[in-house]
């Protein structure tokens, strides 16, 4: 009996050891935290919060009289995960509809490894593929002098949004029980009105989880989209030559130099992106429990 | 197969939903059922088309470029050669390095969230961290990873530092896979080994891990997909060097050598470059790689499903 | 003499290399209550689904020999099974109400065919609601999910949302075994009131209940129908000795 209260030191030291590596997860998310908001608060305080999230003038490269406002980036960053949404949410869910529900087995079977392969593909591949491809068709369909658009990014954004939208409704839609759909089909509706009118609102939390997913995977994309839209630090327009709040930091991070208010902007822009994703994780979090109960 | 052994008054098989769907639907309902059904497989279609098409096109593109010199030599103008195995090279050291360090990370917190932690608030706090942690876009990992290991540390633009960023970024895959297989070992083989009077921390060792492995692989599997496929930290944060490292001839060295990946080599060769063959010949080797991870994790999985 | 409302001659029904049904014939008449019972296994269920075609879901099924309702080819190329099924409706094992109000239920049959009157809707939701015997318990709460009713109002719910389509026939596929002795009394009370209007074909694997309340019962057997005839006389005097073995419990 005596030697069971005695704490073994090697079953202590092995607990103490789990534990910091669960609370490593804790720390990283602190450190992010924190160096994202000691490094964006200078800029902000200086150039005024106003005049940072409203300005709509960027001109860094203006040495006398330099402009920091984000409005453009903030609109395009927007803009263009709406317009993602708006182009990839409705293909990517009547394709998991029809993976989930009307392709036949061995179809499915065929294209859902497929879509693993899109999801997996880099996302500088689909950035030069979108150069290659997209900008000469987008010039010359619109008759415009560069190819370099928010419509170029929102096309690709939409592709790489794809993947995810599939994958998690199509999981949403088969995980609905086969009872109410043979409720709906004993009724006499068609499998078209079932899957409609049964399956996909009771599934809707779990499609609600996807368009999260392809919100935050959007707004979150740097490299592909730095890769066809343009860059320049323009109101958007579908048409125009625009930067995103990633593709700021992300085009100007290895000019900027150390220490000026150009890169101090540039951290501000993170801590401004980062806070709009945990806004978009906060939601997402929501719609999961919520799923749950 | 047999037949019926009766004469039936009328024989007839049966008519598949497909032959007589939605016959005699008013009209209305006959809009609605083949307008969605056309609308389904149209953007079914659309995806197929644009799978096949991307594949395609990055093969096609590619392929004439690919050739095993591009693979094994180092771009060079006084050779006259042209060839990524740099990047290969420091793929590979990025991987193994991220890897080493997220691994045991990832591990242990996967085994501290099942098998010790008791405080409830503790293990929502963790998971929470965790979620948030694979919510956060990479272009911010490279800013934090710049700050932190780059400027605070002082590793400067190098693979380490990328690597160090990168496990951050993929520690979440490594807890959620693991954790998810830990769950699968039978509450019966812990009790059993600890009515045997084994200690918590080897009845761990001998039973929970060894029961658990195909989901760590899938983590590292899954994991290694994400590194091969990242940009962004590995540009802003590791370098875009095509020459060759040689990373194991000093510790500064291992510490401080800087680089291209794949990935990085790529963009470095579209966008910087404006080189589109070789920038092609790197994706084909990109999505062969992804295509290989791919079909690894399937594997595993399936063999974890079956248990 | 009573109409007959459907008709089998000589049906078999394989999926794939198994013989499920095999040549049954039977007869049954409207606005009566017709027990299937037998093992599990038996193909009672399998030719419940086969009147309205709810076997055409599963792959590889095949079907040969003759099944007609009021004389029409229940199998025949040109027969609609939208309408079919409208006029067939089905009562499932386990109660499953759609995740909608119980008002969506009840309303989405009639929806689906047509109605979009909301006077009408209402109408029907309420009438459907009475003749389920279930109004009372639920109509301040139309509104409300479904899926916070009980287990025994679900079911008379999911009664009500197949009577909302005025169907002809309603099959009750062991539509009591998940519930309780108290709310099974009540759907077997509901049964033997819905007869004046509509022909109940009932699986069960309950002979008390099948004594109860069935006019006719049918007993299957391996995929065989081995006696078919009133119910009071199968239970009291079976023809066959299979019958007899199963009703006074020597298997199953």
């Amino acid at each position: 009996m005596k030697r069971a209260q005695k704490i073994n030191p090697l079953e202590a030291g092995m607990h103490g050891l789990f534990f910091l590596c669960g609370f490593v997860a804790v720390a990283f998310v602190l450190v992010i935290t924190v160096y994202l908001v000691i490094s964006g608060l200078p800029a902000i305080r200086e150039i005024g919060p106003v005049n940072f999230l409203l300005g709509t003038t960027w001109d860094s490269k203006n040495k006398t009289n330099p402009q920091y406002g984000i409005l453009p980036f903030i609109l395009t960053s927007i803009y263009g995960t709406a317009g993602a949404i708006v182009v990839g949410v409705p293909i990517g869910f009547l394709t998991a509809v029809f993976l989930a529900k009307v392709a036949p087995p061995k179809v499915a079977a065929v294209i859902r490894p497929a879509v693993d392969l899109l999801a997996g593909i880099p996302s500088v591949v689909y950035g030069m593929v979108g150069m290659v491809v997209l900008l000469p068709a987008i010039r010359e369909l619109f008759q415009l002098r560069a190819g370099d658009t928010l419509l170029a990014a929102i096309l690709v954004l939409a592709v790489m949004i794809l993947p995810s939208i599939i994958s998690v409704s199509e999981t949403a839609l088969r995980s609905v029980p086969r009872e109410y759909e043979e409720a709906s089909l004993a009724l006499g509706a068609t499998e078209i009105e079932t899957y409609f009118r049964v399956t996909v609102p009771a599934a809707k939390s779990g499609v609600a989880a996807a368009v999260v997913l392809g919100v935050g995977r959007a707004i979150g994309e740097a490299m592909a989209i730095m890769m066809v839209a343009g860059n320049a630090p323009n109101m958007p327009g579908l048409f125009k030559s625009v930067k995103f709040l990633t593709t700021a930091v992300a085009s100007e991070m290895s000019y900027a130099s150390d220490g000026t208010l150009h890169k101090m902007a540039l951290f501000s822009i993170g801590l401004v992106l980062f806070i709009f994703i945990m806004m978009i994780n906060v939601v997402l979090n929501a719609i999961l429990k919520g799923e749950k109960e | 197969m047999e037949e019926a052994n009766i004469m039936p008054q009328t024989a007839l098989e049966v008519c598949r939903n497909e032959k007589c769907r939605g016959k005699g639907l008013s009209m209305g309902r006959k809009i609605y059922d083949r307008g969605l059904r056309g609308l389904v497989w149209l953007c079914a279609g659309l995806t197929c088309t644009l799978l096949v098409f991307l594949i395609g096109y990055i093969f096609y593109r590619g392929l004439p470029n690919l050739s095993l010199e591009f693979l094994t030599t180092q771009e060079s103008l006084l050779k006259g050669t042209m060839g990524i195995l740099p990047a290969i090279q420091n793929t590979l050291y990025v991987v193994g390095v991220t890897l080493v360090i997220a691994l045991p990370l990832g591990v242990g917190a996967a085994v501290y969230l099942t098998e010790y932690a008791s405080n409830r608030r503790l293990v929502t706090t963790i998971e929470f961290a965790t979620e948030t942690l694979s919510g956060i876009p990479s272009i911010l990992y490279a800013l934090v990873g710049y700050l932190a290991f780059s400027k605070t540390l002082g590793l400067g633009y190098s693979l380490l530092a990328a690597s160090l960023t990168l496990a951050m970024m993929n520690l979440p895959t490594i807890i959620r896979t693991t954790q998810e297989s830990l769950k699968t070992v039978p509450q019966g083989y812990r009790e059993g080994a600890l009515g045997l009077g084994s200690g918590k921390w080897h009845m761990i060792r001998t039973i929970v891990l060894p029961g658990s492995i195909d989901g760590i692989v899938t983590g590292c599997i899954l994991s290694v997909g994400r590194i091969v496929g990242e940009s962004a930290v590995l540009l802003y944060v590791g370098g875009m060097d095509g020459t060759m490292n040689n990373f194991f001839a000093s510790l500064d060295k291992f510490a401080h050598s800087s680089g291209a990946t794949l990935t990085v080599q790529l963009y470095v060769f579209a966008k910087e470059r404006a080189m589109m063959d070789p920038a092609f010949a790197v994706a084909v080797v990109l999505l062969v790689l992804t295509f290989l991870i791919n079909l690894a994790a399937k594997v595993v999985g399936k063999r974890l499903r079956q248990r | 003499m009573e109409e007959l409302i459907l008709s089998a001659r000589g049906l078999n029904l394989y999926y794939g290399e198994n013989h499920a049904l095999k040549d049954i014939s039977i007869d049954i008449p409207e606005r009566r209550i017709t027990a299937l019972i037998g093992p599990s296994g038996c193909g009672k269920s399998t030719f419940l689904r086969t009147i309205n075609r709810m076997n055409d879901l599963i792959p590889n099924v095949k079907i040969t020999g003759s099944l007609t309702y009021r004389g029409q080819e229940i199998y025949a190329p040109e027969q609609d099974v939208t309408d079919l099924r409208k006029r067939i409706g089905m009562v499932f094992q386990k109660p499953n109400p759609f995740p909608m109000s119980i008002y969506d239920n009840v309303a989405y049959g009639p929806r689906t065919h047509g109605t979009r009157n909301k006077v009408k809707l209402d109408e029907i939701v309420e009438e459907s609601l009475r003749g389920a015997a279930i109004w009372d318990e639920v109509k301040d709460r139309l509104k409300k999910s479904a899926l916070g009713l009980s287990g025994g109002q679900q079911q008379r719910l999911c009664i009500a949302r197949a009577l909302a389509v005025k169907p002809d026939v309603l099959l009750m596929d062991e539509a009591t075994s998940a519930l309780d002795p108290i709310s099974t009394a009540k759907i077997e009370d509901l049964a033997a009131e819905l007869k004046n209007d509509y022909t109940i074909i009932m699986v069960t694997h309950n002979m008390q209940q099948a004594a109860r309340i069935s006019d006719n019962t049918a007993f299957f057997l391996l995929g065989e129908l081995v006696e078919f005839g009133e119910t009071e006389q199968m239970f009291s005097m079976p023809q066959d000795k299979r019958t007899e073995d199963y009703i006074t419990g020597r298997f199953g």
